[in-house]
């Protein structure tokens, strides 16, 4: 199963180092990472990864995500990457 | 990896402008459950729900949580029970099993305590009439409809007699909160077969033993999408639109999917319809209030209603496998933010919602009028939306409460989705004598098309 992960906040030093770690505490693999600076210093990040070796369920690496968010203030979803697929590929 | 814009606008549909899949609706034969005993019929009608229930809500959750679009309801809809039940009598033991199945199941509304009586009703039928009032009073989340009129088989105006009566009856009974009974009672013509959305949702004759049907939503995402577009033609307003409900559909549609390969049950039908709730920002008044309107009721506000409506379906259309339900735009009043603000300043009138509903994807939704309205002036304002049903080949339904022991400036607050609505005023001038005429009134010539 492949998903995305989107962080989006202030921008600040730490943010990827953040994510990437507890995403590879559940041994999640990074396939893509792309990052922008919107306006006001609004950072977002939108990672592809593939959780088909994953040792944590969607849930609980959702929570860990969202933990590791909260520590440094900035906003983390998940979400499969199927529902961007079929919302803005035909 | 998918373009990083596209991936923050889901996100900011979803987060900002209250983007959802507003229901998953199981639909339930029931006609296996028939039995010429009550209690023999409610108990299989009990033990069926919660059989093939059983994982709905779970199931709706773990796609929630997976995909992270808020499903907001979970719903089931059942054979119309008046079809099953024929000759048991105590047909309010058919509403209790449905309700304490459905509690048990964890969903929010059930639906199907229904009856057809486009042409006559049968003595049976008439019974199961005369029972709604106590069904909906004592249950809680048990919906009910009665199909009055079709295109092909005219306008019963017995029926939309008693059902005036039957509209006031439920709001008295269901006083103390508000009249609610009346807020679960859909008088219907040219009813479907697979709606998912209440209350009007029932499990059609022609369906299979199991459904799963999905209605969407996201009037908000409409809204946002309208405004980068201001002072545009209308051209680019119906292409606008019809980008958003693609996309909203497509959405729809793979939830459909996955709940329908999760719980081993058949994908019935995505209803692509822009269902308000009475969230800021979630509004169908606003969609139209963008289109240039200082208020919705406004003089255009149909022809802007009527763009909408089409250009929702022709946008959707392409996104799912099948269409159906009712596929549009809703106008309930109570539910709808925008709405409430028009109809509290006058400027949206009962007469203005009838003209939308010429356009729209139902009818004359979730209107609170006083409670001391007459039975036979709740009958007229039905057998006019009935006609309207009747004669453009589409579904229209009213969903009345005469809120008890209120007048015209007081509120009722029915909670939740069913929102917040004022006391409308009415017409005054009686239909009395027009009402108590019954009959049929004939399909019209349009209807034969054999």
């Amino acid at each position: 199963m492949r998903a995305i992960v989107s962080v989006l906040g202030q921008d600040k030093p730490g943010i990827i180092a953040h994510i990437s770690h507890a995403l590879y505490e559940a041994n999640a693999n990074i396939l893509d990472i792309t990052q922008t600076v919107l306006r006001d210093e609004v950072f977002a990040m939108t990672m592809l990864v593939d959780l088909a070796a994953m040792k944590v369920s969607f849930e609980q690496l959702k929570e860990q995500l969202g933990a590791a968010g909260a520590k440094i203030g900035i906003e983390v979803r998940l979400m499969r990457e199927e529902i961007f697929n079929s919302m803005h590929r035909v | 990896m998918i373009d990083q814009k596209d991936i923050l606008k889901t996100i900011d549909m979803i987060a900002r402008q209250n983007l959802d899949i507003r229901t998953i609706t199981m639909g339930i034969s029931l006609f296996d459950c028939v039995s010429g005993n009550a209690d023999v019929c409610a108990g299989r009608v009990y033990d069926k729900i919660t059989r093939k229930a059983k994982d709905l809500v779970r199931t709706g959750e773990a796609i929630e949580n997976e995909f992270g679009i808020p499903i907001v309801n979970k719903r089931i809809s059942v054979t119309p029970v008046s079809l099953i039940s024929q000759g048991c009598g105590d047909y309010v033991k058919f509403a209790h099993a449905m309700d304490r199945a459905a509690h048990e199941m964890g969903v929010d509304f059930i639906g199907g305590y229904s009856a057809f009586v486009q042409k006559a009703a049968t003595a049976a039928e008439a019974q199961f009439i005369d029972s709604i009032p106590q069904a909906l009073s004592e249950t809680g989340i048990v919906c009910s409809s009665v199909n009055v009129a079709t295109t092909r088989a005219g306008i019963n105006m017995d029926a939309v007699k008693r059902m005036g009566e039957v509209i006031r009856e439920s709001a008295e009974l269901t006083a103390a909160q508000g009249g609610m009974g009346a807020a679960k009672l859909v008088v219907f013509a040219n009813a479907v077969e697979d709606n998912p959305f209440m209350a009007g949702a029932f499990h059609g004759t022609g369906e299979g033993d199991c459904v799963i049907n999905v209605g969407v939503s996201g009037p908000g995402v409409v809204k946002a999408a309208l405004e980068s577009k201001k002072g545009q033609p209308f051209d680019e307003v119906a292409e606008t639109i019809k980008t958003t409900a693609f996309h909203i559909t497509r959405m729809g549609q793979l939830v459909a999917r996955e709940a329908s390969r999760r719980l081993g049950v058949p994908f019935g039908i995505v209803d692509l319809s822009l269902a308000p709730t009475p969230a800021i920002g979630d509004s169908v008044a606003y969609i139209l209030e963008e289109m240039g309107l200082e208020t919705c009721g406004a003089h255009g506000t149909t022809a802007a209603l009527a763009l909408l409506n089409d250009a929702v379906k022709k946008g959707g259309i392409m996104a799912t496998s099948h269409v159906g339900g009712l596929s549009g735009a809703f106008i309930p009043v109570s539910e709808d933010a925008g709405m409430i603000h028009a109809a509290e300043t006058g400027a949206l009138t009962l007469e203005k919602l009838e003209a939308m509903t010429c356009v729209c994807s139902v009818g004359l939704d979730m209107i609170a009028l006083p409670g001391d309205t007459p039975a036979e002036v709740l009958s007229a304002i039905m057998a006019d939306e009935a006609a309207i049903g009747m004669v453009n080949t589409k579904t229209t339904a009213v969903r009345l409460i005469p809120v008890p022991g209120k007048q015209v400036g007081d509120y009722v607050d029915f909670g939740g989705l069913l929102g917040r609505a004022p006391i409308m005023p009415y017409n005054h001038n009686s239909p009395k004598e027009f009402i108590a005429r019954g009959g049929r009134i004939p399909a019209p010539l349009h209807a034969q098309r054999n």
